[in-house]
């Protein structure tokens, strides 16, 4: 029962966080607590939500994932492309999915069996696959997609009201939260995360589930180019530059802790929450831009303060 | 301790979303949005303090937001922007491709759109200000062909692929030197200084024997014309555009030949100006074009 008690607390911190923060800007402005602006809210924070989803199992193992941004840009520019060309939404997008699946997985691939450094490892990639999408799109902003179903709505459209991309990003948290949860999968990469050496001696295939973790990143990195290229219905070739900080910055904020081994979904929806919350907040207050980075860093910082005291 | 600090949190939740539910986000009739491609660049800098001013003695308040040249943040600045109900929202996109969607979305909102400095392509905004960028790329180009000579060697270092600036000094200039000079090299620096150091000293090493860049402004010029002194190239023409305090003192100092003076300070006013005449129920021109002039 003690026990219990203390892990709730615990999972509590970051939610408490978001309360307080989300308290506060309602009492200072009037825009902030309106049914529109929650909607508002959740349509940016899906994309940073996103990539921060992938980027979590990545990091319950102990790992990084900088090529996030990268892999958004350089799906996004094939999806583009793939539109432009006619093929169709149904078609285009699941094929956008398995590339980013692909993309991740190299990264995987190299750290796993090459037994080379995360960080290093996606470094490079970021590079590569945003030089690949320079070359790809010649530097120039790919448009004239054509005004597709399913692919307009996933940016732009709702359902109910609610924006369809925040349902993605809710259904992704969803099925992500339950398989780290619930599946046996999921305690594997816990297991990877919190003691590599035991997990191996006790018979994991660590290699496989280390790669695997990165071509899942890969994949909610393609979903977040599918949400964005619709948003702005182009694809940029500076698209994604810098989503790594952003999302990683989510899944910390969450409680999940950058060694490995501990942390869990719902953190990360609630760390992506309070950085969308600030982001919204400090537009709606009139903070000068120049003031909310040093805010927005501030809060990072009392954030993962607060959460260490415990 | 941390009970009483959720209970605490639970309070005051309740209390601001009693006082929340009683208001509603009225239209501010006196508000107008400038959502800013980027205030790291001086010329945007005095373009918004143009635009504050007016604001300011129209008795309108201005809400300025910086998306740092990330269309993402853009399009979740510019909805902001209309959760707050601005009357008109002044709009220098970062990419004129990507701001279409933000444009159509204010227009769902009821919201009017100008576009300033750069344009939107693929809808209709209620009114467009700029420099003539296309004429001011021709003046940069007659120039640098008249110092340079004929058939000499150029660099043009390009500013954000598919903004509209960028595209029409790039039309102009070439539209002067097509045939007449010899352009070795065609890069984008994306308007930043730093970029602009890089990219030259890159196309340096392939070009020792350029004579003159056409940089689409100031700040990448000022970048391209520390790569040639560390490069130990003397006596390169380099023109600039936009006249920013930086450039002008460097022309004076001799380093840069000549920059396009657009005037920023008169565009954000003059955005201003629009908008509140649209408010007050008055009609406005579709193109509103600034005058500019060469600095030398």
């Amino acid at each position: 029962m003690k026990i219990r008690f203390g892990k709730l607390v615990s999972r509590l911190g970051p939610l408490l966080g978001l309360l307080i923060l989300s308290a506060l800007l309602a009492a200072l402005s009037p825009d902030f607590l309106t049914v529109s602006n929650l909607m508002n809210i959740l349509n940016q924070v899906s994309l940073n939500g996103l990539v921060a989803v992938g980027m979590t199992f990545v990091i319950l193992t102990g790992g990084i994932d900088l090529s996030v941004g990268s892999i958004l840009a350089l799906t996004a520019a094939l999806l583009a492309a793939m539109l432009k060309a006619g093929i169709p939404d149904s078609l285009a997008i699941p094929a956008t999915i398995l590339l980013g699946l692909a993309l991740g997985m190299a990264s995987g691939v190299a750290i796993s069996i090459f037994r080379l450094q995360p960080f290093i490892v996606t470094m490079a990639f970021m590079t590569i696959y945003r030089g690949a999408t320079f070359v790809f799109t010649q530097g120039r902003p790919i448009t004239g997609l054509g005004n597709r179903g399913i692919f307009a709505a996933l940016g732009r459209g709702e359902l109910g009201g609610v924006p369809w991309s925040g349902l993605v990003f809710l259904a992704g948290i969803g099925i992500t939260a339950f398989v780290l949860a619930r599946t046996v999968y999921g305690k594997y990469v816990y297991a990877v995360g919190g003691n590599p050496e035991a997990a191996r001696l006790s018979g994991l295939a660590v290699r496989k589930i280390t790669a695997s973790v990165y071509a899942v990143s890969g994949i909610f990195a393609a979903l977040a180019g599918i949400v964005l290229t619709s948003r702005l219905d182009s694809a940029q070739p500076l698209a994604g530059n810098g989503y790594e900080l952003d999302a990683i910055a989510a899944v910390v904020l969450g409680g999940t802790s950058l060694s490995g081994g501990k942390g869990f979904m719902l953190g990360t929806l609630i760390g992506a929450f309070i950085i969308g919350v600030l982001n919204n907040g400090l537009n709606l207050l009139e903070v000068s831009s120049f003031y909310q980075q040093i805010v927005k860093g501030g809060v990072i910082l009392l954030a993962v303060l607060l959460d260490r005291r415990k | 301790m941390k009970r009483i600090l959720a209970a605490l949190t639970a309070v005051l939740l309740c209390a601001a979303l009693l006082a929340g539910c009683g208001r509603d986000a009225k239209a501010s009739a006196k508000k107008i949005g400038l959502a800013i491609s980027t205030l790291n660049n001086p010329f945007f800098v005095t373009l918004k303090d143009g635009a504050s001013a007016k604001a300011t003695e129209l008795g309108y308040e201005l809400v300025v937001t910086d998306a740092q040249d990330d269309p993402a943040k853009q399009a979740g600045q510019v909805d902001d922007l209309i959760q707050k109900k601005v009357a008109v929202i002044l709009i220098n996109p970062c990419n004129s491709d990507a701001a279409k969607t933000m444009v159509e979305k204010a227009a769902k909102a009821g919201i009017p759109v100008i576009s300033v400095d750069r344009g939107v392509s693929g809808a209709e905004v209620l009114s467009h200000i700029a420099s003539d960028n296309v004429a001011g790329g021709v003046l940069a180009g007659q120039e640098l062909l008249a110092l340079v000579g004929e058939g000499a060697k150029v660099v043009e270092l390009e500013g954000i692929p598919g903004a509209s600036a960028a595209v029409d000094r790039g039309k102009g200039f070439n539209e002067a030197v097509v045939g007449k000079l010899n352009v070795v090299a065609r890069q984008p620096a994306d308007f930043n200084r730093d970029k602009g150091f890089t990219v030259m000293q890159n196309i340096i090493q392939a070009n020792k024997d350029i004579r003159g860049v056409f940089a689409h402004n100031d700040e990448m010029a000022l970048g391209a014309i520390k790569a040639l002194e560390a490069a130990g190239l003397k006596d390169v023409i380099v023109i600039g555009f936009d006249a920013v305090d930086d450039a002008v003192a460097a022309v004076k100092a001799g380093n840069m030949k000549a920059t396009v003076a657009q005037k920023p300070s008169l565009i954000g006013s003059m955005a201003v100006e629009t908008a509140v005449a649209h408010i007050k129920g008055e009609a406005v021109q579709k193109q509103i074009p600034v005058p500019l002039e060469l600095v030398k």
